[in-house]
């Protein structure tokens, strides 16, 4: 390994290793922060990126190797003895209370006292100043976390870890739920930090953003450091090869698929919780692609469409015939399938097994006189497992214990096994590694080639563009184009969904698709 | 903007809901001809209060607890286990300060071993307490040789009394005690640092040992402080009956939890007040108390409060979503 480090080091972590049982999840790991840096930690979910930020924050004790910050010795007992080394984590799945407020959160665990009373009016100071960092000082310091947006949450994050005045903040997957405008926002706090001295571990699975931020990379593949450098001069392509070793052939496989009849249509579908009526029309065997910003209300169309959310008008038409019911099972039983955006909330119970979470929606097949069979259960996904290239000890492991890949896999095995005939798909490649991503692609092109109809709601404007028939972006709340995939490119969709409209002269209207 | 207006009316809404209810009761009952000349008595009002003593201690320390997520099934036990301390203290010539500060301590052990087998083995607090519950129980009827304990008359069972001496108190001592703790709790929970923490571990427990919080440290203390607070508490059973009695306060636990559960109170953690707790209190005094003057037997009083209880948590869910 090269030392990348041409700026003095603040960290260095020298030979870190370790097992969680048989299997070894850190492996004789060497890594350097430079003063001031910004380091791109890239590697499939699974790598140990986790494991070894989990060690660098005190979480966990390594079983081999040192860790040193400005030369001197580093061995946190806990997180606390890590935030008062420095060190500030802001992590993926949001950690906040949700019953306390902005400013309740933000002081956590170091509340200006004095003989254990609180100093509110310091604490309100800081916590304006570090929302002013964030550039959202419209965040009101009292509202309550839980009411707030997920957005909105991950700033608060962001400024907690900013209020710590830690030497090196440690970002995992800060995007994903920010809107492209406050991501921008966010490389410039982090330039911000930059300035001040402040050193950086990012971690992010979208590597355009890495490039854009990271003066330096370290590449993890199973447990071990395979390659680091300087961003500079380094391509995509370099890094995407070292991050799959040789699995990685294509990003967006072609699965040949031909579009054919309408099979799903929304005729001026509103329901409460969406701004206007949305129509559109989805066929057999086509890939809708839908694009916008978070919160431009593609998820509450799904959810209205999957009888999640109340609908106050409209209709939708399903092969041909409206649907009735009001309730998901009644869309469940006219072919319909929705993937959720909130994989750990809401799309499985990580708590029960690969196999009860893949038959939830369907498990009449394994009832006899009214007694589940399991062994039949277990026999009939075994398939899907192997279809899926699910990483999992079998069907009984629970899924809380699979990687964010493997669980997306199981929560759209449910949808195949359920036989949905119309997928409705929530963001779901959303804080997976590349592979898994490149593999559920595949599924999807797999599952328009059977003729099965696919909604796809993403984020990601290249997995739109790279596997797509057709795009439709929403804007607040308002579908205001639709085109086929040729003849949309990145920055017209990026136009469309943050001013609502493209660069050619097109009037913003709510058009009635094909 | 909107939303922070939102917000001010959904706390006033949050503030002022159980008030509402406790209103509500006292209305009902003051309106019914028959009861309203005794009902509406200031005599009345004295001695609800003061049946209210007993309940409203143990619910201080429920509060406490159920803000930081766990339950505590063993309360009533630990609140006859310590009435029987203290009348055995008494009984074997030990001075009143000193028995009542036995009941007491003994309440504080018993939390203090909830806490400790809630944080060092892991267990569910359902679970730690439901078995507490069995052992204090059976712990005060081992102690007490299974009968009532008698005792010397003290001064210990003026506490409980309804003319108080001095008589410039106007109400019994312990109702002073509550209104003290209350205050304190409320002081607590609000301005202290660990009141911010018993919050934080109710809601998001991963999130506040992250942020450095010992949480094991918070829970314990909850656990010890509310099992001090059913040692006193079970000192105002003793003072109230004047003997120590194993079999007092059956099924008490689930008065002291309806208390704070109608008080706004989350079974999942991270919300509930003391004022909330105490109007809880209040209201299912008042409602006992109209009852019986009624003359409504006694299942009519528990259909009563059973529907209470779900009605309180329904609002409270519709409360949250407004707000």
């Amino acid at each position: 390994m090269r030392d990348v480090a041409a700026a003095p080091s603040v960290l260095r972590m020298a030979g870190v290793s370790k097992s969680f049982g048989a299997t070894r999840a850190l492996d004789d790991v060497s890594f350097v922060l430079g003063h001031g840096q910004v380091h791109a930690l890239i590697g499939e979910n699974g790598a140990g990126k986790s494991t070894m930020m989990k060690i660098l924050s005190g979480a966990i004790a390594p079983d081999a190797g040192r860790m040193e910050i400005d030369g001197r010795p580093y061995a946190p007992s806990g997180p606390a003895d890590g935030l008062r080394c420095g060190v500030s984590m802001i992590y993926q799945e949001l950690n906040l209370a949700p019953h306390l407020t902005v400013e309740e959160n933000i002081m956590l665990g170091r509340e200006a006292h004095t003989a254990g009373w609180l100093d509110r009016k310091a604490m309100m100071r800081k916590v304006r100043e570090s929302l002013e960092l964030v550039r959202h000082p419209e965040i009101s310091p009292e509202v309550p976390v839980g009411r707030l947006s997920v957005g909105a949450k991950q700033l608060v994050e962001i400024a907690r870890a900013l209020t710590n005045r830690s030497r090196i903040v440690v970002m995992d997957e800060p995007t994903s739920s920010l809107t492209q405008e406050d991501s921008q926002r966010l490389f410039e706090i982090i330039r911000g930090l930059k300035g001040q001295d402040v050193s950086i571990i990012y971690i992010s699975h979208f590597l355009e953003e890495i490039q854009r931020v990271a003066d330096s990379y370290t590449v993890l593949r199973d447990g071990r450091s395979v390659g680091s450098g300087t961003m500079e001069g380094t391509s995509l392509e370099d890094i995407i090869q070292l991050m799959v070793g040789q699995k990685f052939t294509q990003l967006f496989p072609k699965v040949e698929h031909t579009v054919g009849e309408p099979v799903l249509s929304l005729n001026s579908l509103k329901g409460t919780r969406m701004a206007s009526p949305v129509s559109l029309t989805l066929s057999k065997g086509e890939i809708l692609g839908v694009a916008g910003l978070v919160g431009s209300g593609r998820t509450e169309m799904l959810r209205t469409l999957f009888g999640l959310d109340e609908a106050e008008g409209g209709a939708v038409v399903v092969s041909g015939a409206e649907l009735t019911g009001r309730r998901p099972w009644t869309r469940i039983r006219r072919g319909l399938g929705l993937l959720s955006e909130d994989r750990q909330g809401e799309g499985l119970a990580p708590a029960l097994t690969v196999a009860d979470n893949m038959t939830l929606s369907d498990l009449a097949p394994y009832r006899r006189h009214g007694l589940l069979s399991p062994s039949r259960q277990r026999r009939a996904v075994a398939g899907l497992i192997g279809t899926l290239k699910i990483k999992a000890k079998g069907p009984d492991q629970k899924v809380g214990d699979l990687s964010g890949g493997n669980q997306q896999k199981v929560a759209l095995a449910r949808l195949l096994h359920q036989k949905a005939s119309v997928l409705l798909l929530d963001e779901p490649t959303r804080g997976i590694d590349v592979v898994s991503k490149s593999q559920i692609y595949e599924l999807i092109g797999g599952l328009a080639r059977e003729g099965k109809a696919v909604l796809f709601v993403s984020s990601y404007l290249p997995e739109l563009l790279g596997i797509c028939d057709r795009i439709v972006v929403f804007h607040r709340g308002v579908l205001v184009e639709s085109r086929p995939t040729s003849a949309w490119d990145a920055a017209g969709l990026m136009a469309a969904a943050t001013v609502g409209r493209t660069s050619r002269e097109k009037p913003i209207e709510q058009r009635n698709t094909v | 903007m909107s939303r922070q207006r939102r917000t001010g009316v959904g706390r006033a809404l949050n503030l002022f809901g159980p008030f509402i209810g406790l209103l509500l009761v006292i209305a009902l009952f003051a309106l019914i001809p028959e009861v309203q000349g005794r009902f509406l008595r200031a005599a009345n009002f004295k001695s609800v209060a003061t049946q209210s003593v007993i309940v409203a201690l143990g619910a201080l320390g429920m509060t406490l607890i159920i803000i930081s997520g766990g339950i505590d099934l063993s309360a009533a036990s630990n609140i006859a286990l310590a009435s029987v301390i203290t009348a055995y203290a008494i009984n074997a010539g030990a001075a009143p300060i000193l028995a009542i500060l036995l009941g007491v301590l003994t309440g504080g052990l018993v939390g203090l071993v909830n806490g400790g087998l809630v944080t060092r083995l892991r267990l569910v607090p359902f679970i730690v307490t439901m078995g507490m519950m069995g052992i204090a129980r059976g712990a005060a009827k081992w102690i007490a040789g299974n009968q009532k304990i008698d005792a010397p008359m003290t001064w210990v069972n003026e506490l409980m009394s309804r003319s108080p001496r001095p008589p410039w108190l106007l109400l019994a001592p312990g109702i002073w005690i509550v209104i003290l703790f209350a205050v304190a709790m409320a002081v607590l929970l609000k301005y202290t640092v660990f009141g911010r923490h018993i919050f934080a571990v109710g809601s998001n427990e991963a999130t506040a040992r992250l942020c450095g919080i010992r949480t094991n440290q918070i829970k314990i203390l909850v656990y010890a402080i509310s099992g001090l607070f059913c040692g006193l508490s079970g000192v105002m059973e003793f003072s109230r009956l004047t003997v120590g009695d194993p079999t007092v306060a059956v099924g008490l636990e689930l008065d002291i939890i309806a208390a704070v559960v109608i008080g706004g109170g989350s079974l999942s953690g991270g919300e509930g007040s003391i004022l909330g707790t105490m109007v809880g209190v209040l209201i299912m005094s008042f409602l006992r108390n109209g009852c019986t003057m009624m003359g409504w037997p006694n299942y009519i009083q528990e259909i009563i409060i059973g529907a209470i209880i779900i009605v309180a948590v329904a609002l409270d869910r519709l409360r949250h979503r407004t707000a």
